[in-house]
């Protein structure tokens, strides 16, 4: 487990956050110990972890909610500390809760924001109509927000944190509490607005799929550490034997398992009952091509072929050796253990 | 200046899509100004009064008669004959009468003779308001009975002539004005202090705090909702209020204005306390467990339903730095007495200045961060 990660080459690219040596300590409790990262201009970036991790702690202190106790963060070059207010004029924030005046019509609410961010009247209503579009809730705006549903309320929080137009958008959590088909309407929503309005995005969540469908680079956050980072292939790439290979051959021959352990980058095979071979591997997809190859080579038939990629979930309990501190945490990231997978 | 009109308008718009605070911070003092206002301030009636009479003289006649006088006029109590005096002190412990009056032996004897005749009453004072009554009402008729049927030329002792300035006041009028002080003191509770808390614990704050409002706009912006919200309470109770205790004050122009200003001023001040307290509260459960210790600990001294003359050195402490104390002396100025901005520049002064020195006192006490 790495306590500081060194961030790789920018390639380039400006960095949107800038994330040194953060600390934030409550009395003798340390929240978030000595984190280094940053968030490139146009990419989504998420910071992964259970509850308790420090994510939230993180977010609020790139967006000036909480004070920094050591190190410092630049948002949009600005520092949070010395320059709260710059930081504030550039960033959206959607919090984790539902906080839109469930009395007020989406309007109203969306306006109240844009007044708060001293947008100029003209481009008020401008940015209100094209943030609605944005959400897909221009039909409700004259609506009373508590008669939308759970995930309506959730693009109305998105297109609330940026009827301003704010270079930075930053989201804690924002599909906690929605159905499946609303999570994967917000994220094809966050995805959309990613690429039109070339917002950098950070976000936080405890949703593997979601980090690895959503974000360009994630961060795995844990006990106020961060312990790995890099794109999700790079995070799988990482974990070390962790694809499994399920084979059953129309024919049982006593050296299949011989020949199996031969192929390129299998590590090691298990025989299991009914004539399946558990075939692990670093590599899923070229072991499962040898795999076809030599069977059709031997004139053998396959009657099944199962292959399981590495997953975040791998990747998270990979780097956090499973430390999971409660049940509601153990609720979202236990799994079946798998072979393969470093203690 | 946009951004704390922003916060003001979020607050005044969900105020007046949803009547409910509006009508809670009226149900309470309109329900207590018709109870309290009907139930104390009324004279005593129908009270049961025992004679036992020993003389069997002209005299007792003559205060019997006096007694049916009452009985058929004013009401305040009617008389029952008594035998034995030991039995009607026994009834009167018990409640089965409410006071005994004894004429004793030879009591018009004593009066021709003029040998210090007495007659004996016999109360339950732990009901001080009824045995009140009964004393001032017998005592009335004992003076009157005792006065010379020819006056001297000369008036020997010394007359009261009273003057009272102002027509009867009824106890509902009297209790008006706490029951306005009490309707902005629920506003500003319900409307300030709970939905503050509130805000902040569903979150609503943190949204303001991400924004780059200043602390300065956040906290005016609070308080100019909540102080609107206190004078709108304010001036529908003063109105329904006025009507249902009949007094004309509101049908006054000049008279209007100087409630305005007081309702204004009052808002500001309570306003003012509220927020002060509230700053650094984050727990929704403390507002709602203050309110009732604070509306007794802040009403009741303020001589709103009884004179802060009549209260121990300590409570009059309590009432001198209690904002209820200068409105409720400034609303019966206006209402009863039309006394006018002579009358109330006193407590306008104190409420505006504590209004604005609470203000003061919470700014920096605020948050801008979590």
């Amino acid at each position: 487990m790495t306590a500081n990660i060194v961030e790789p080459a920018a390639n380039g690219r400006q960095a949107a956050i800038a994330v040194e040596n953060i600390v934030k300590r409550y009395g003798n409790f340390e929240a978030v110990k000595k984190v280094n990262f940053a968030v490139y201009e146009g990419e989504i970036f998420g910071l992964l972890g259970p509850n308790g991790a420090g994510k939230s702690t993180l977010i609020r202190m790139m967006t000036t909610l909480l004070p920094v106790t050591a190190g410092r963060a630049l948002v949009a070059g600005h520092d949070v500390m010395k320059e709260a207010d710059a930081v504030r004029r550039c960033i959206g924030v959607i919090p984790q809760a539902l906080t839109s005046d469930p009395d007020l019509t989406l309007e109203e609410n969306l306006s109240i924001y844009a007044k708060l961010y001293s947008v100029p009247k003209a481009q008020r209503e401008k940015n209100i109509n094209d943030v609605l579009e944005a959400v897909d809730l221009t039909k409700w705006r004259g609506a009373q927000t508590k008669t939308l549903s759970g995930g309506m309320r959730r693009r109305l929080e998105i297109a609330r944190g940026l009827v301003h137009d704010p270079r930075i958008f930053f989201l804690d959590e924002p599909t906690t509490g929605l159905d499946p088909v609303s999570r994967i309407a917000v994220w094809e929503m966050l995805n959309n607005l990613k690429t039109r309005r070339n917002l950098t995005m950070l976000l936080t969540t405890h949703y593997m799929e979601e980090a690895d469908r959503l974000c360009d680079r994630i961060a795995i956050v844990d006990h106020g550490t961060l312990v790995a980072l890099g794109t999700p292939a790079e995070l799988k790439a990482g974990v070390p034997g962790s694809d499994v290979v399920e084979v059953q051959f129309a024919h049982e021959r006593p050296d299949w398992a011989d020949r199996l352990r031969a192929l390129e980058g299998v590590t090691s095979v298990q025989t299991q009952t009914a004539g399946v071979y558990r075939v692990l591997t670093s590599s899923g997809s070229r072991t499962t091509v040898r795999l076809v190859e030599m069977a059709g080579a031997e004139g053998e038939t396959l009657t099944s072929l199962n292959v399981q990629n590495t997953t975040l979930d791998d990747v998270f309990v990979h780097y956090t050796g499973r430390q999971l501190r409660d049940e509601q945490v153990k609720s979202v990231f236990m799994m079946p253990p798998r072979p393969g997978a470093q203690p | 200046m946009n951004r704390m009109f922003a916060i003001t308008e979020r607050e005044m718009r969900k105020f007046f899509r949803s009547p409910v605070l509006m009508i809670m911070s009226l149900m309470l003092p309109l329900v207590q100004l018709l109870i309290l206002g009907n139930a104390f301030g009324g004279h005593i009636t129908g009270a049961r009064v025992a004679v036992i009479d020993h003389d069997h003289g002209p005299q007792s006649v003559k205060i019997q008669e006096a007694f049916d006088s009452v009985a058929a006029n004013i009401k305040t109590f009617i008389t029952v004959p008594y035998t034995d005096e030991v039995q009607a002190r026994e009834d009167v412990r018990t409640g089965k009468i409410d006071a005994a009056v004894i004429i004793p032996p030879q009591f018009s004897r004593r009066v021709y003779a003029q040998d210090a005749p007495a007659l004996g009453l016999v109360v339950d004072n732990s009901d001080q308001f009824m045995s009140g009554s009964i004393e001032s009402q017998i005592q009335l008729l004992v003076n009157a009975l005792s006065a010379p049927v020819i006056q001297d030329r000369l008036v020997k002792t010394i007359a009261l002539n009273i003057v009272e300035l102002y027509p009867f006041v009824e106890y509902i009028k009297y209790l008006l004005s706490g029951s306005i002080a009490l309707a902005m003191y629920i506003s500003v509770m319900i409307g300030g202090g709970m939905l503050y808390i509130d805000d902040k614990a569903r979150g609503v704050h943190e949204g303001y705090l991400v924004t780059p409002i200043t602390k300065l706009e956040l906290v005016l912006g609070l308080n100019i909702a909540g102080a609107a919200k206190a004078v709108l309470s304010g001036i529908c109770i003063t109105v329904i209020g006025s009507l249902i205790a009949g007094l004309s004050a509101i049908f006054r122009p000049e008279a209007e204005l100087e409630l305005l200003v007081l309702i204004f001023g009052t808002s500001i001040a309570f306003n003012g306390m509220m927020f002060l307290m509230m700053v650094r509260v984050d727990d929704p459960l403390v507002p709602r467990a203050i309110f009732g210790v604070l509306n007794t600990l802040l009403f009741f001294p303020a001589g709103s339903i009884y004179p802060i003359a009549a209260f121990p050195p300590w409570l009059r402490a309590i009432a001198i730095v209690d904002p209820f104390t200068y409105a409720i002396h400034g609303f019966k100025a206006i209402l009863l007495k039309d006394g006018g901005f002579t009358a109330i520049w006193g407590d306008l002064a104190f409420l505006y200045a504590f209004g604005i020195a609470t203000l003061l006192l919470a700014t920096p006490l605020f948050k801008r961060t979590l």
